[in-house]
């Protein structure tokens, strides 16, 4: 992240990214396979990177071996086709979207830094320093109920942020400015929707 | 250059005097009131920089009937006319926290 000043010298924090080129590389149609989707390349790789059955697929598409290929679904049939461009173009100032990224993997972690519990004392004789507590009752319901926070896997999941303004839009260096702080860490992948 | 140093380097200015923390500045301030913009002067000892690139602010502080006051400005702001620097000052360290803590003879900068 970083800032800028808008002209009237009010100070803006924004993230930077570097948003396309994507190709599109396949076409899902309602009729053949039940929905409406493009398939979308991003970034252009050495062909030794690929296995054979990804090159092939670039290859039939007669588009540039791409690093990774995600589908979108789109509403209705599109006009887009095989080996066209998508850039940010797509977006303007002021447009609201939705930044859906992976979180950044914090391993295995206890209920504090986990779900922000409090703890206990660390002194004045206490025993009780970072242990969850009570995670129930005893004989009714004898089971603990489905959803209590516990300790266990933080992060690397994916998270959506919605309702983030774009504030400026580069066309030349296919670059956005979002408003805020996106999901993931920094050279992370993120997929942008409109909101 | 990567991506965020390539955006941070459309807003850094170059009119700005070189200062250091321990110089005095006249900061010149546009202030947009009532639809009219007029420009107010802060005028102080420098007693940080801090930050890099276009997000570094600067620090000064004054002493205004009696009251220690403190101003942070972003140092590649617009909102900045000019920054004149009065005087010079010689001091031994980056950060002049110091300088909250002391008053009269033990309070002032030796110039440089």
């Amino acid at each position: 992240m970083t800032q800028i000043f808008t002209d009237s010298g009010a100070m803006v924090p924004v993230t930077v990214i570097a948003a396309g080129q994507c190709t599109v590389v396949q076409k899902r149609t309602g009729e053949r396979d039940g929905y409406e989707a493009v398939q979308l390349g991003y970034e252009e790789v050495a062909e030794k990177r690929l296995s054979a059955a990804e090159l092939g697929h670039c290859k039939a598409a007669g588009v540039a071996p791409a690093r990774i290929l995600q589908e979108v679904r789109l509403d209705e049939p599109s006009e887009m086709e095989v080996g066209d461009q998508v850039t940010v173009s797509l977006f303007s100032a002021g447009d609201k979207v939705k930044v859906t990224g992976r979180a950044k993997g914090r391993g295995f972690q206890g209920v504090i830094k986990r779900h922000n519990f409090s703890g206990g004392p660390k002194t004045h004789g206490s025993h009780f320093h970072r242990a969850p507590g009570s995670i129930g009752a005893s004989a009714y319901p004898a089971r603990v109920q489905k959803g209590q926070k516990l300790p266990g896997q933080m992060g690397n999941h994916k998270v959506t942020t919605s309702n983030l303004e774009i504030v400026e839009v580069d066309a030349e260096e296919n670059l956005l400015l979002i408003r805020g702080a996106v999901p993931g860490g920094r050279n992370g992948l993120v997929r942008i929707t409109r909101a | 250059m990567n991506l965020v140093d390539k955006i941070e380097a459309r807003y850094l200015r170059d009119d700005l005097p070189d200062f250091r923390p321990g110089d005095s500045v006249r900061v010149h301030v546009r202030i947009h009131e009532a639809g009219k913009e007029r420009i107010q002067v802060f005028e102080g000892a420098v007693i940080a920089r801090k930050g890099g690139s276009s997000r570094e602010t600067f620090t000064v502080r004054k002493i205004a009937s009696g009251v220690g006051v403190e101003r942070v400005f972003p140092l590649h702001s617009p909102r900045i006319d000019k920054i004149e620097v009065t005087r010079r000052g010689r001091v031994r360290r980056a950060k002049l926290y110091y300088l909250r803590s002391r008053t009269g003879k033990s309070g002032r900068i030796r110039e440089r």
